[in-house]
């Protein structure tokens, strides 16, 4: 999907602490590495503690702005249900695709018993996300015993939708893990292909 | 030699500084600007350092200079105010080595108490501004920064905002080119304002400013692309590639130096086209110097003032059209808040419970004043929560209302910004007398913006082992007789002391003392556990606003996440069934 021409837009959003901005550095890797202009930008600081996380991931031959504009996000990467429905506005609702893990944490309000976790996020995500794919990525990240490759196992899913050659991820993720998590990493990426395919 | 890689802003300012053959770099942490210095200890030919507070480290890096060396000095916005001082006489002094002032400015305030425009420091002090608007032009502009400043005698301004420090790019990296420190040679016509020199010195800056305009006019960095239609855009900074995005058919006039502008260059666009749009974030800089110059231009009135700007901001000023909005329903927010395991979250939720005024301050810990914790009343700047409870103090001391008169008065404050500028305030405090009891917290690190070293952790940014100034030893040195010292993980004690030393006639200062759990691990205990038999529901624990407790509703019993959990065990110092558990008890 990355053509050489237009530039391609992710969007990615989750909770502070997923691995939000080390998906997108291996993505933005990836891409660099394949020739292309990169852009990217995210929030750290006091917007980190806990809070949501997003980043914006632009490549393509020229890209100038490193923030994607409303409705043109040509995936919305979300590693949090209810973060999906936060920042669907971004998504390009005809041509974009949402994948998402429907793993769900609870936000302040919830753990402090002021409200439930909305019961409805499913049904929404359905209604504005018509083109989408739900990852279980945690669970499976728990399956596989490395709960911090949720990310990758992500990044595996939206590689089935990329032109990139494999190579090219695997040389990112050995080149931006300690030797002793790399397998474990590359293991992930491959589950994350499988579960996008199957 | 070049090789690509992918920066952040913040990176490439550093990348920039090291290609230059930047000598010395100071700077305090502050967002978006701390991962400069960050950045620079990673280029051993530069030396650095976390400087106690803005002031300190622009004086450093002004001394550098007057050395000879390269210098750098970076912060963000609001940090430059700490530095006003020496950087308005800065100008006058001019450099001898080069002396870079970097300030990331936070539109939008992401992690911020304000979004002043730091464009109006190059105004008000005649100090030249460089406006970069990605990765590429950080490192670009950073370098080409030193060589402004040797050429024209002057400090010059990198400006960069929350979307270029946090920004990545692609970055073409180069080699390092070395210099010599030019050395220091005594000058005090120079170095020295006396008003007898300083006269003079003004008259020279103006001269210096003047010579700064020609090569604004001169220079590549602002630069003009021919469009197809005939509109034209002047934009600096990240608004320029915004501008590219949205209307890529019109003119651009792309300003690198906004500062002085290029009034030739803004002529020149003005002839070319029917209409001028000034696309910058926040204040009208660039557009009241535009109109100054009699030129029409739409600007703020179309271009919002307030929060940043980005592509569909500028697509509604430009063409009045709004991205339909979709409503996905109520989304529960997920704002920042204290991290599992926080060691400020004892003190607020004892200080939440004995209710005095409580002046705050910047870090981690402002967070304080959010749901349910409520313990925070004021927030202005750094070191302002101890001179702030002082006035209220004196204030209060005044009044003929008993109820007003018997309030205490507690400020809160955390152990970098203590040494960034609350030492002053609480000598002030010693000096002047007030009774207020000042809360250090003492976690050890400055949390806020990441784990940076400060002169209480005994290492500096290089990482060399150094003296530890040890805040009880302060406190008693600045004048106070009262200083207490506890473990915010020891709820009973530090209940009993805050309420001992609040209860005083006298200053008095309690330092709670313990790690940032996010910075020493070490100190992770496994999980604890909440007993459904013995948990009444009362939710006293969940008043703590702990991310790793919640509250089941259907059973009407808290809950602890296991993997959140850090083990601190101040839940179950809170409960009052004592139904919250020790990993061990589990396992007996």
């Amino acid at each position: 999907m990355p053509q050489k021409t237009k530039t391609t837009n992710i969007f990615v959003a989750g909770v502070g602490g997923q691995g939000i901005l080390k998906f997108s550095n291996l993505l933005c890797e990836v891409a660099m590495n394949a020739g292309l202009d990169v852009k990217k930008s995210e929030i750290h600081g006091m917007a980190q503690r806990g809070g949501s996380v997003t980043t914006h991931v632009r490549f393509g031959k020229k890209v100038y702005s490193p923030l994607i504009p409303q409705g043109s996000a040509d995936f919305l990467i979300s590693m949090e249900h209810l973060e999906a429905v936060r920042h669907i506005r971004f998504l390009n609702r005809e041509k974009g695709r949402l994948i998402y893990d429907p793993y769900e944490i609870a936000p302040p309000e919830v753990y402090t018993a002021q409200r439930e976790y909305p019961a409805d996020v499913e049904d929404r995500i359905i209604k504005f996300a018509p083109n989408r794919i739900s990852i279980p990525a945690f669970e499976n990240a728990l399956k596989i015993k490395n709960p911090r490759a949720q990310n990758v196992i992500m990044l595996g899913a939206l590689s089935t939708c990329l032109d990139f050659t494999d190579s090219l991820y695997e040389d990112v993720i050995k080149a931006g893990f300690k030797e002793k998590y790399v397998e474990s990493n590359l293991k992930a990426f491959k589950l994350g292909k499988e579960l996008a395919s199957g | 030699m070049s090789e690509k890689k992918f920066l952040s802003g913040d990176e490439a300012v550093a990348q920039g500084a090291w290609e230059a053959g930047c000598h010395v770099a100071a700077a305090y942490p502050g967002t978006p600007s701390t991962e400069i210095l960050e950045a620079v200890v990673g280029y051993p030919d530069i030396y650095c350092e976390w400087s106690t507070n803005e002031k300190v480290a622009y004086e450093v890096a002004l001394g550098a200079s007057m050395a000879g060396a390269r210098a750098l000095y970076a912060s963000k916005h609001v940090g430059l105010n700490v530095a006003a001082d020496p950087f308005f006489s800065s100008a006058y002094i001019g450099s001898h080595g080069g002396l870079v002032v970097v300030t990331a400015d936070d539109p939008s305030m992401h992690s911020s108490q304000n979004e002043q425009d730091n464009r109006y420091y190059g105004i008000a002090a005649k100090v030249p501004v460089l406006a970069p608007s990605d990765s590429q032009e950080c490192k670009d502009f950073t370098k080409l920064a030193f060589e402004i400043s040797e050429k024209f005698n002057i400090p010059v301004i990198v400006r960069l905002t929350t979307r270029t420090s946090h920004a990545n790019g692609v970055v073409i990296c180069e080699d390092r080119k070395s210099l010599p420190v030019k050395g220091y040679e005594k000058n005090v016509q120079k170095n020295l304002i006396l008003p007898m020199f300083a006269r003079k010195l003004h008259a020279s800056l103006e001269e210096r400013m003047l010579a700064l305009k020609e090569y604004s006019d001169e220079t590549e960095i602002n630069r003009i692309e021919q469009g197809t239609e005939k509109a034209g855009i002047i934009s600096d900074c990240v608004s320029y590639t915004y501008a590219k995005e949205v209307y890529p058919e019109a003119w651009h006039l792309k300003l690198g130096m906004s500062h002085p502008l290029p009034e030739k260059k803004v002529r020149e666009l003005a002839s070319k086209v029917e209409k001028i749009f000034i696309v910058e974030e926040n204040d009208p800089v660039i557009e009241n110097a535009v109109k100054a110059m009699g030129i029409d231009c739409i600007g703020k009135e179309k271009v919002p003032r307030v929060l940043e700007l980005n592509p569909d901001r500028l697509r509604e000023a430009f063409f009045g059209k709004k991205h339909e909005d979709i409503d996905t329903g109520d989304v529960p927010g997920r704002p920042p808040a204290l991290c599992p395991g926080c060691t400020h979250r004892p003190v607020f939720e004892i200080l939440s419970r004995l209710r005095p005024v409580i002046t705050g301050d910047i870090g981690c810990y402002t967070l304080g004043a959010l749901p349910p914790l409520n313990a925070m009343d004021t927030c202005v700047d750094m070191g302002a929560s101890i001179t702030a409870a002082h006035g209220i103090r004196k204030a209060l001391d005044q009044t003929e209302d008993a109820k007003q008169k018997q309030k205490k008065v507690v400020a809160v404050i955390g152990d970098s910004t203590f040494f960034h500028s609350g030492m002053t305030g609480l000598a002030n405090v010693a000096y002047n007398q007030s009774n207020v009891t000042v809360v250090i917290m003492d976690n050890r690190i400055t949390a806020m913006t990441g784990h940076q070293q400060h002169p209480g952790t005994g290492k500096t940014l290089m990482g060399k082992s150094t003296v530890e100034l040890d805040t009880t030893q302060v406190a008693k040195a600045l004048g106070i007789k009262h200083v207490y010292e506890v473990d915010p993980y020891d709820y009973k004690k530090t209940k009993e002391v805050l309420k001992e030393a609040i209860a005083l006639e006298e200053p008095s200062v309690v330092i709670t003392k313990r790690a940032c759990p996010l910075y020493d691990r070490t100190q992770w205990e496994k999980p604890y556990w909440v007993n459904e038999d013995e948990c009444i529901g009362c939710k006293t624990c969940i008043r703590l606003g702990c991310p790793a407790i919640s509250f089941k509703a259907d059973k009407k019993k808290s809950y602890i996440t296991p993997v959140l959990c850090t083990g601190c065990s101040v839940c179950s110092q809170v409960c009052p069934k004592g139904a919250i558990h020790a990993a061990e008890d589990k396992d007996n």
